[in-house]
């Protein structure tokens, strides 16, 4: 018995434990109904998917958002045709490919590239965990994606790996995307269910 | 080390990589019409073309646009830049000056991917620079004098 | 500053023309031969007075004492001189003039120095006469060489003609001979009606140079050798450094070398990005037993309870305390205005160069005398070895003219830690500007009023509590019995009968630094009082323009005209709210200009959205109405965007909370209303206008926004006060 438990300290940290915020798999392993697993899972997705760092650049209108607040980006900026910025004002005009510390005091500006907003129809601001979940797995609305790329989205895409290295000033989302990959491959495993509000 | 090409001269740069390319173009290469006027990329006073695009140089790192084109007001003559700096001049659109040549440099650009812009379109380009004089109600003017300068 | 300041500078007769009656032979010592240097004037270049150089390559240069930051004096001051001078527009150039306090005093403030939109109102008379000068001295000179009467030559466009014998001769080719003649003390001024240039929009003189990036700076100075330092300053306003760790700062390349001085820890280094990364790598302990440590929420409350102190009384007729208890109604209410940061878009920088005990200094300094002195008193060379370059600025309103000679003290101390000759550039960055204290006053005004049954306005009373922007500095001349003017300027004197008023002031004090802001006292007086005059006309039933023309007293005909032009050119019908717009009025004279605006207003998701706005302006004579123009739609566009947006605030502990440009953000491009001007026609002397503009913006969108919302918004900025 002593040694079972000693085994357990040992083992446990590794296999289920919430890491900056997020519930591991492993963690959903006492969810016996598929069906139930499944939405838990997206639940905790959805706690990648809401958070500021990601909301920001899924807005609902034509503005991205800025900061752990989300207020409105400043300088104002618009969507454009390409979810690029305006002619003569890009993204790119400040958001280079990597963040930059600013020397005069403190915080970043965020930058990678691509730079960019996740085009409208795969707005997440002001929508429900339902219809977020719907959205996502829809490839009408998620850029065509079935769930094999939808998984790669989560997993590998730059962008979205961004949000755990936001740099200075802005909280990272939680997690990590390896934690983040895994989990939206179960809840896809568990025939990617979704909420029902 | 860093090269450039900047206003058409090859460069190599002694600043470290890390310097933002604002103080290499105004200590480094004493070209000081591009202004300093926050350092966050929120005013656009700093505002350069890299390769043909608008550029807020005061957050972008030398290091990070080794290779580059870099063009400063004091080099540009494009025939919008022209037109834009033409308009200022009629209009008399600068009161302290300070953030007219990141204004102009961001209208020329405006003028080069929109030939004729609209209202909108000239909130949506120049929002990004600041004039605390409030000279918009000039540069907006200037903009689509210019724009009507360059149809001919 | 304000007009009561202005009648005592005034009234201690400084000479008018100190300059032009100096004889030739007293030029050097006058100051005029550095001028000619910085100049670059050939030799033989004319000098007659102080303020003009005429070149042998026909180029007229005037030396202008008022400071270029965008107001648009070189144009102004240029133009007066061209007029009396009769020279071609194209032919005139403007310098600014070095450190000089008799030479180029301000003749309002006895000292030189730029502010209280006094340029072009002192200038005027003299510019005018050393153009004139000029002129009788080029007459006299081509008299001479053609041997003709006097009487018989005539200027006009630059060129110097003797009909009858059909000779002619440009400026520039009578120089020398013109140097020659005597100066005329008097000389004859035009009459307006003669005026050819004064009244036109002729092209600024700076414009060129600004829209190609060639103007030159105090940040574009360099020097052989230089080096460019960045201090870090408290965070906490007031604090001083008790130890700091310079180990990581020193280990940047380019990091020459790091020193305390009395305003923090100054980074030297060999480039401005250097110096930066070095100073973001110092750690430094701060002293706050004499800092400012409450918070701006807790200073307000203070003050708000110090209204019902006893203060001093600053304007009083009739028995106001009577007529409010006897009135049908009574309106009371209290407003709170924020500090607030200038934030001239050059942040504040200053160049100093030391060799064999002499200074030579390059900064935008308003009081450039004053900052001489100062530099010479830390260097211990005395205030004769400092020779000040006073630059084009880029902005100020206010921030550069120092009730202490912040900025000359600063880098004077950066080269006297230094020790030895050398060059160094001091750079203020955005977060440096924000934080560093010298705010517009945080003040409370508590204002009650009473109407009659008639809804006739019987009594009105306002109290103000702010910190003094003058008292106890060089501009206290020690006969200010306890008063500041700039505190409440613009809540005396109103143009309005107002049969029984009382004016109190109640001083406060504070470690936060506080500075005149574009258009000073104005900038929460014309708010206070224009606001709540509007919500007293409401409640009488009054109509806000016809009301305001009833109240005006029987003198007041040019804030009658210029609120009647306002209400004309608007198309102003009494009706305050259309469809989804609404319409604000408000009138406020200041530095003795007098403007009326209305603001056509729209809610745009709970806040202002401000699409228009109606200038009516009587600045006196028009010099040049292009840039009259220019300064209010320029002083509707800071003074709306303060009003929409900004506050400096102090939270725990009392940090500054705003530190560039995204907390304490500007009015940008899509956000700038429209602006129609109308300018009254006048034959009076020129008053000021890089300022008037301003006061009364703020209060035409919040008597608009009452109109169409219901909310009078007393506390500003409108986004705190919850709109």
């Amino acid at each position: 018995m002593r040694f079972l438990i000693a085994l357990m300290l040992m083992v446990t940290p590794a296999v289920a434990e919430t890491v900056n915020g997020l519930k591991t798999v492993d963690e959903f392993d006492g969810i016996a109904e598929e069906e139930a697993r499944s939405v838990a899972l997206f639940e905790e997705m959805l706690k990648v998917i809401e958070h500021p760092r990601c909301l920001n650049c899924h807005p609902a209108g034509d503005t991205p958002l800025q900061g752990d607040e989300m207020q409105p980006h400043m300088p104002p900026v618009i969507r454009g045709e390409a979810d690029f910025g305006a002619p003569g004002m890009y993204c790119t005009t400040c958001h280079g490919s990597e963040n930059v510390a600013f020397v005069t005091g403190e915080g970043s500006i965020p930058g990678h590239s691509p730079w960019q907003l996740a085009p409208v129809e795969m707005a997440w601001v002001g929508k429900s965990p339902a219809e977020i979940c719907a959205q996502i797995k829809d490839p009408e609305r998620n850029g065509g994606k079935d769930l094999a790329a939808l998984h790669e989205h989560m997993a590998e895409d730059g962008l979205v790996g961004w949000g755990w290295e936001p740099g200075e000033g802005r909280t990272p989302a939680p997690g990590t995307q390896e934690i983040l990959g895994e989990l939206t491959q179960s809840w896809i495993d568990t025939g990617a269910m979704c909420p029902d509000a | 080390m860093t090269t450039l090409t900047v206003n058409g001269q090859d460069v190599t740069i002694e600043s470290e990589d890390d310097i933002p390319l604002l103080w290499v173009i105004r200590d480094e290469l004493n070209l000081t019409g591009t202004k300093f006027g926050c350092g966050i990329a929120q005013c656009g006073a700093c505002t350069v073309m890299v390769d043909g695009m608008p550029r807020r140089s005061c957050v972008t790192p030398v290091g990070s646009v080794d290779g580059s084109d870099i063009q400063t007001i004091e080099a540009m003559d494009s025939p919008e830049a022209k037109a834009v700096q033409a308009a200022w001049e009629k209009l008399d659109v600068p009161q302290c000056g300070w953030c007219q040549s990141g204004q102009v440099v961001s209208a020329a650009a405006l003028l080069q991917m929109t030939r004729q812009p609209t209202d909108e379109d000239i909130d949506n380009a120049m929002a990004g620079n600041v004039c605390r004089c409030a000279t918009y109600v000039r540069i907006r003017k200037a903009i689509h004098d210019a724009a009507a300068a360059l149809e001919g | 500053m304000t007009h009561q300041t202005r009648r005592q500078f005034l009234s201690t007769g400084a000479g008018l023309v100190i300059g032009l009656s100096l004889p030739l032979g007293a030029r050097a010592q006058s100051g005029a031969a550095a001028v000619l240097t910085r100049d670059d004037v050939s030799e033989g270049a004319f000098a007659p007075n102080a303020f003009v150089r005429i070149s042998a390559d026909d180029t007229v240069t005037i030396i202008c004492k008022h400071i270029e930051f965008g107001q648009g004096p070189y144009t102004g001051l240029a133009t007066l001189v061209a007029e009396e001078l009769d020279a071609r527009w194209d032919q005139m150039r403007a310098v600014s003039a070095p450190a000089n306090q008799e030479l180029y005093a301000n003749l309002f403030f006895g000292l030189q120095g730029t502010g209280g939109s006094t340029a072009m109102a002192n200038s005027y008379t003299q510019m005018r006469q050393a153009g004139a000068a000029a002129r009788a001295m080029l007459v006299a000179a081509a008299a001479e060489q053609w041997d003709v009467p006097l009487g018989e030559i005539t200027v006009s466009d630059g060129e110097v003609r003797h009909e009858a014998s059909g000779q002619n001769a440009s400026f520039g080719s009578l120089a020398d001979a013109a140097a020659q003649q005597s100066v005329p003390v008097e000389p004859a001024l035009k009459n307006p009606s003669e005026f050819k240039l004064i009244g036109q929009d002729l092209p600024k003189l700076d414009t060129q140079e600004k829209s190609t990036g060639k103007a030159i700076f105090t940040m574009d100075i360099a020097r052989e050798g230089m080096q460019t330092v960045v201090v870090k300053r408290p965070e906490v306003i007031g604090a001083t450094v008790t130890s700091y760790d310079d180990s990581a700062a020193l280990e940047v390349p380019g990091v020459v070398a790091v020193r305390q001085i009395p305003q923090g820890i100054a980074v030297y280094a060999n480039s401005t990005g250097a110096a930066l990364k070095g100073r973001s790598k110092l750690t430094v302990e701060w002293d706050t037993s004499n800092a400012e440590t409450r918070t701006t929420d807790q200073i307000m409350a203070d003050f708000s309870a110090a209204a019902s102190e006893p203060g001093v009384v600053v304007e009083e007729s009739g028995d106001s305390a009577a007529a409010l208890s006897d009135a049908a109604q009574t309106l009371e209410a209290e407003y709170h205005f924020p500090y607030l940061a200038h934030a001239p878009m050059e942040p504040l920088d200053a160049v100093l160069e030391l060799k064999d005990g002499k200074a030579e200094v390059w900064m935008g300094a308003q009081f450039p005398g004053i900052d001489s002195g100062a530099i010479g008193e830390v260097l211990g060379i005395g205030a004769e070895n400092v020779s000040m370059n006073v630059m084009l600025a880029g902005g100020s309103f206010g921030r550069r003219a120092q009730t202490s000679p912040q900025i000359g003290l600063e880098v004077s101390q950066i080269a006297k830690a230094a020790g030895g000759d050398g060059a160094w550039k001091l750079v203020w960055t955005r977060e440096d500007d924000l934080t560093g204290g010298y705010y517009r006053p945080l003040t409370v005004h508590t204002l009650r009023g009473g109407l009659d049954a008639e809804g006739n306005i019987t009594g009105w009373e306002n109290t103000i509590v702010n910190q003094s922007i003058m008292l106890d500095t060089f501009m206290d001349q020690g006969n200010s019995e306890g008063k500041d003017p700039t505190s409440y300027e613009g809540s005396t004197k109103m143009p309005y009968d107002l049969p029984a008023l009382k004016v109190n002031w109640v001083r406060q004090k504070s470690p936060v630094s506080v500075l005149w802001w574009r258009s000073v006292g104005h900038t929460h007086t014309a708010y206070a009082t224009e606001t709540f005059l509007d919500e007293l006309l409401e409640m009488a039933g009054k109509d806000p323009v016809q009301g305001r023309l009833d109240l005006l007293k029987p003198d007041m005909g040019r804030d009658r005209a210029v609120l009647e032009k306002v209400a004309e050119i608007a198309g102003w019908d009494g009706n305050r709210v259309k469809g989804d717009r609404a319409y604000g009025v408000a009138l406020h004279e200041s530095f003795s200009t007098y403007t009326a605006q209305i603001a056509e207003v729209s809610d745009e998701g709970g806040m202002p959205r401000v699409h228009k706005v109606w200038v009516a302006v009587d600045c006196g004579v028009a010099v040049n109405p292009n840039v009259i123009r220019a300064q209010i739609e320029g002083g509707i566009g800071y003074g709306l965007g303060t009003a929409l947006f900004n506050e400096l605030t102090l939270g725990e502990g009392g940090v500054v909370q705003q530190r560039n440009f995204d907390t304490y953000r500007m009015l940008r491009i899509n956000e700038m209303p429209e602006v129609e001007v109308a300018i009254i026609q006048s034959d009076a002397d020129p008053t000021g206008i890089g300022e008037p503009g301003t006061p009364p913006i703020a209060p035409a969108v919040a008597n608009a926004w009452r109109a169409l919302t219901g909310t009078a918004v007393r506390r500003l900025p409108f986004t705190s006060a919850g709109v």
